[in-house]
């Protein structure tokens, strides 16, 4: 088995000070993903050092405006402008913006939506 | 300074098959920035967990790429497994590692040929290809399948291999040792093949770190990140190094792919000389409560599978960081500076897959 992982949660305000922190030592970061629980979004940053993980979790409603890491981690964009374009967040500051034409999709943030499932229980119970 | 223009590269260009899109700022034929665009294809898969039973989804998972079909599965249900605390059958490990090195034969065969193909090397190309076959023969006579395998399910592996049969892949690819040898030889040491590629699209190790990069786009660089080294399925008991070039070119970026193979082919045979004996596959009940992000090596890189789940049959998320996608930002960055007739070679030594960063 891996190690476990952990996921720190953190306020909306701290993410960039996280981010240059993370940079300070030596992190890369590896990625940006937004999980739509609810009403709620939350949002995983997660920055690796040695093949060791360091995860920050926001967890943000819909109107609240995210500020983009990409002044930190210049590649942050292309996840920053994924979360708005799927799922309609909002993220400020980004260095590349694509105003919402990052993904050409014919449902405007079609992850902003969760499809109705049909019972809960599994096939191999 | 000389008047900039902006010249569109993609959605569609010849050394490109999938849709990506480039504007090129040029100053005379130099390349001074570059603005990428993605999302031509985009599907949505990863919003299928709402629809599909997470044991079912194994094969949307699979079908991401249709290059690095088998490790987006095994890196799927490495996820489920760590979070149900499965303890997978060794063989299945073991199964799993050499279908895996399979894969990133075919992918680096693949990409070699399209990469000479892209610098008018066509008997190159069809040689790798030619090679490529024999790879791809034995996937589908193990598997059942050259481009989907369908093999990897969540507690183990659906296939066996024979002992006879693994014989004869070892047997396989010893034989095709001194072909892979002709042909990374031309790669490596052809006049020709070095003044294309030699200084050409560089990435500094510095900034290779802080943009993202990875596979052989970083370890081109001299960074020896290869997810490999933390041991996932059998490799913890198989000796590996990460093949790491220095120079941050394309010829290094080339030469990663090329040695790599020979990495492949070693693990491969070190699989089949210690596969113990036993169960590929174990009975699994239940559904996956918690969350884990699952990391493995794809040919292009690592790639990353969040998994979320709550108890139910449908996963709350399934979310895939591609290599390609991370490796986005590091294009652009080695982009700027190159001539304009040398951006092809350079968007191609990356080996962008858009079916991956379109999952």
């Amino acid at each position: 088995m891996m190690a476990a992982q952990v996921i720190t949660p953190i306020g909306v305000g701290d993410v960039v000070s996280k981010a240059g922190q993370a940079k300070k030592d030596g992190y890369r970061l590896v990625q940006i993903g937004c999980t739509k629980i609810g009403d709620d979004f939350e949002i995983i940053y997660v920055y690796d050092k040695d093949f060791t993980l360091l995860s920050y979790r926001i967890t943000v409603k819909e109107d609240v405006v995210i500020p983009s890491i990409s002044s930190e981690y210049f590649g942050a964009f292309v996840y920053e402008n994924e979360i708005h374009d799927l799922y309609g967040l909002h993220v400020s500051g980004i260095n590349i913006d694509f105003k919402g034409t990052f993904y050409k999709t014919a449902i405007k943030h079609p992850f902003n939506v969760t499809i109705t499932k049909e019972g809960d229980s599994c096939q191999n119970k | 300074m000389s008047k900039q223009i902006t010249v569109p590269f993609g959605p569609q260009h010849p050394v490109l098959p999938e849709p990506l899109h480039l504007d090129l700022v040029l100053e005379d034929e130099t390349v001074v920035d570059v603005i990428p665009s993605i999302g031509y294809v985009h599907r949505g898969l990863e919003k299928l967990v709402e629809k599909r039973e997470y044991t079912e989804y194994v094969f949307i998972a699979e079908r991401i790429c249709g290059i690095c079909s088998f490790i987006h599965s095994q890196t799927y249900v490495q996820g489920i497994e760590q979070i149900m605390g499965l303890e997978v059958p060794e063989r299945a490990t073991y199964l799993r590692t050499i279908w895996g090195e399979y894969s990133r034969l075919h992918s680096h065969l693949l990409w070699l040929g399209l990469f000479a193909d892209s610098m008018g090397f066509e008997s190159v190309f069809m040689n790798a290809w030619r090679l490529r076959e024999h790879i791809l023969d034995d996937l589908e006579a193990t598997t059942g399948g050259r481009v989907i395998q369908g093999v990897c399910k969540v507690g183990g592996v659906r296939k066996d291999i024979t002992p006879e049969k693994l014989d004869e892949m070892l047997k396989g690819l010893r034989g095709m040792e001194h072909e892979l040898n002709d042909l990374t030889n031309v790669f490596l040491n052809d006049s020709s093949m070095k003044h294309r590629l030699r200084g050409v699209g560089v990435l500094k190790k510095e900034d290779a770190y802080v943009l993202g990069a990875v596979g052989p786009t970083a370890r081109g660089s001299g960074l020896a990140i290869d997810i490999r080294s933390t041991g996932y399925g059998a490799l913890g008991k198989i000796n590996f190094k990460p093949v790491v070039e220095y120079d941050g070119d394309c010829y290094a970026r080339c030469a990663v792919r090329a040695k790599e193979m020979f990495t492949s082919i070693d693990i491969i045979e070190q699989c089949i000389k210690k596969i113990p004996d036993g169960p590929v596959d174990m009975k699994v009940t239940g559904a996956p409560d918690g969350e884990y992000f699952s990391r493995t090596e794809q040919p292009r890189g690592e790639v990353i599978h969040y998994i979320k789940g709550n108890g139910k049959k449908n996963l709350v998320r399934h979310r895939v960081r591609t290599p390609t996608f991370t490796n986005i930002p590091p294009l652009v960055t080695l982009l700027k500076g190159v001539d304009l007739a040398d951006v092809p070679v350079v968007v191609l030594s990356i080996d962008p897959c858009i079916g991956c960063a379109e999952r």
